[in-house]
């Protein structure tokens, strides 16, 4: 502990000019990061992420299993050296299968994300730039899709046009921009009024030049913390839809899918057919979050600096 | 307070007239008239066009939204042509179980998160608050069905002391009667909503710790069991009034999955058999029961607060 206090001190020596007393704004974000790498969990959670990343896209080039032909005769075998988590009921590998239940996963949890957060924060600046009139109603409408409850909306919709990686993705995202919005609106009418707006205003910096070097650095955080616990939202949500029935179609395969087939045999103790792929979902999901609350822990540390 | 009364509740009827064009938006794209269900599968073309026309689903879209409005307003929320019944009468069916499931494992879940998270931020980083943090977290990151499928296994099949099917009585009394079977169900949906409160109401509690009014009642010589009831309980507590009222849409999630999974003839398991019955106008009409209550939810958790914190002056 001490030894990080002294080397955060030395950090921020190094980085504060001769004779200057304001820091760059990166020394900011340098701090955030050290912080981070100091929290065992966001390095452990971060750990996983990069694990499943690598299990589900790189896994299947390494072990190959045949997930489009079904083989009945080797249905709901047992783990063994040649199945080493076994098959499902239609003979598929189940590794070889939460690896591509994986890769469903996180496509749709990180596009999802991704499309949340572009139009959240475009909603949340606009609303937040303009103010007034455009504003409230803007913002009435973040309350309107707040209000409905957003898995029913993606189960209708998947019922009604199918669900393939591509629709969930927008359904998901579709509805989830909407606290990116209300953060970034917060972020930009509290920054709008900063006195370091003003005196880069004063300094003769142009509008493009205030939104892209002060404004959208300073909203940037909170959009980064929310992207992480979106991914994992958006990746629960999927396996609701897939537990429910209702999720993506042969050959493709996602873990709440798998697991509902499991399910069918649970009284018969086939546990590799449930544990092995909820864990997953739970590992997943609880790595994001472990990075997402370290990035709010450590986002909390640079804004006392500021 | 009387001005923000009515901002409150103008607020709350613009946001609810959103939700109605919405849902009806939707209801309107992917189920723009029942006549197929209405006419059956052989009716031609100009059968459909021709009982569109006689009932009015060929109208402009601002008569028939007002048309929709109008049934609302008069309790019809649509006909479930699968069933063969009002959406109101299957509603009014199966309201009270769901109502009684989610109903008991909210208040169990307060009345298990709120002592918890409490002994947590006084207890902070003590075996138990890590412990208990550990396990919320986990649970947090659960999704319920699997929380269900961990209990099934371990209450029904390895140890079979409880029921893994919900109880199936329509009397309302037989199913509250019925601990054997409900247990379970209840117990699922109480864990999933004690992880996310219990992590709330530590950091709530942990903050009401460091205020000054604790440090003086402390010095003043209360103990500390007065301390904690009478100035860390009831302040703590306050923001809870506001996630009971944010916590409502993942409530009616939790219900679905919850009800699906112990089948449980609730609004859930209704909802989830129309998913497969492409039974749109019960689907729909409950994602618009669903989003007013969230509305209200949190209208009323803003009045309950206001009410119970005067700290908050409101102009």
């Amino acid at each position: 502990m001490a030894g990080q206090i002294t080397s955060l001190e030395a950090a921020g020596t190094a980085l504060v000019p001769e004779g200057g007393e304001i820091g760059a704004v990166q020394s900011g974000w340098r701090l955030a990061l050290r912080e981070f790498a100091g929290n065992k969990l966001a390095v452990i959670g971060f750990a996983i992420v990069i694990f499943f990343v690598l299990f589900s896209f790189i896994g299947p080039l390494i072990y190959h299993t045949n997930q489009i032909d079904t083989s009945l005769s080797a249905a709901n075998e047992a783990p063994s050296a040649s199945h080493l988590l076994g098959t499902d009921s239609n003979g598929f590998d189940q590794l070889g299968r939460i690896m591509v239940g994986g890769r469903a996963a996180l496509e749709i949890g990180f596009f999802a994300a991704f499309i949340a957060i572009v139009i959240g924060a475009l909603w949340g600046a606009i609303a937040g730039l303009l103010g007034g009139f455009a504003d409230a109603v803007m913002m009435r409408v973040v309350d309107v899709f707040l209000s409905i409850p957003f898995l029913f909306v993606v189960l209708i919709l998947a019922v009604k046009y199918g669900a393939t990686v591509l629709s969930l993705s927008l359904v998901i995202g579709g509805f989830s921009w909407l606290f990116p919005a209300r953060l970034v609106r917060g972020e930009v009418l509290s920054l709008r009024v900063r006195d370091f707006v003003a005196a880069a205003r004063v300094a003769g910096a142009g509008r493009s030049r205030l939104i892209t070097r002060h404004l959208i650095p300073n909203a940037l955080g909170v959009v980064i913390v929310n992207v992480t616990f979106q991914v994992a939202d958006a990746i629960l949500a999927v396996s609701y839809v897939g537990f429910l029935g209702f999720g993506l179609h042969y050959p493709s395969v996602d873990w709440g899918d798998m697991l509902s087939n499991g399910v069918q045999y649970q009284t018969d103790g086939y546990w590799w057919l449930i544990y092995p792929v909820g864990a997953c979902i739970v590992l997943t999901v609880m790595a994001l979050n472990f990075i997402g609350d370290a990035l709010r822990d450590s986002l909390d540390v640079r804004l006392r600096r500021r | 307070m009387i001005s923000y009364l009515i901002r409150r509740v103008g607020t709350s009827i613009v946001v609810v007239i959103g939700v109605s064009i919405a849902i009806f938006v939707l209801l309107h794209a992917i189920y723009p008239s029942p006549a197929r269900d209405v006419l059956g599968l052989r009716a031609s073309g100009t059968q459909i066009a021709a009982w569109n026309k006689q009932n009015g689903y060929d109208d402009p879209v601002i008569v028939q939204y007002a048309r929709y409005i109008n049934n609302l307003l008069h309790g019809n929320l649509g006909f479930s042509y699968a069933n063969n019944q009002t959406v109101l009468a299957l509603f009014q069916e199966r309201l009270a179980r769901s109502v009684y499931l989610s109903g008991v494992s909210l208040v169990l879940a307060l009345l298990i998160a709120v002592p918890l998270g409490i002994f947590q931020a006084v207890r902070r980083n003590s075996i138990g608050d890590n412990v208990a943090t550990s396990v919320a977290f986990v649970t947090y990151s659960m999704p319920v069905f699997f929380l269900g499928l961990i209990l099934i296994q371990v209450f029904a099949l390895s140890w079979p002391v409880l029921g893994f099917e919900a109880s199936q009585s329509t009397s309302l009394l037989t199913v509250m009667g019925d601990w054997h079977d409900m247990l379970l169900p209840v117990l699922t949906l109480t864990l999933i909503t004690v992880a996310s409160f219990s992590r709330y109401m530590r950091s709530s509690a942990m903050d009401v710790l460091a205020q000054d009014y604790i440090k003086v009642a402390r010095a003043k010589g209360l103990p500390e069991r007065l301390v904690l009831l009478r100035h860390l309980l009831r302040n703590a507590c306050l923001p809870m009034i506001t996630l009971i009222g944010l916590s409502i849409p993942l409530l009616l999630a939790g219900n679905l999955i919850t009800e699906y999974l112990f089948n449980y003839p609730g609004l859930g398991l209704l909802f989830f058999d129309s998913l497969g019955k492409a039974d749109y106008p019960v689907m729909l009409a409950y994602t618009l029961i669903g989003a007013v209550f969230v509305v209200a939810g949190n209208f009323v958790a803003d009045l309950a607060l206001t009410a119970a914190d005067p700290r908050i002056r409101l102009v």
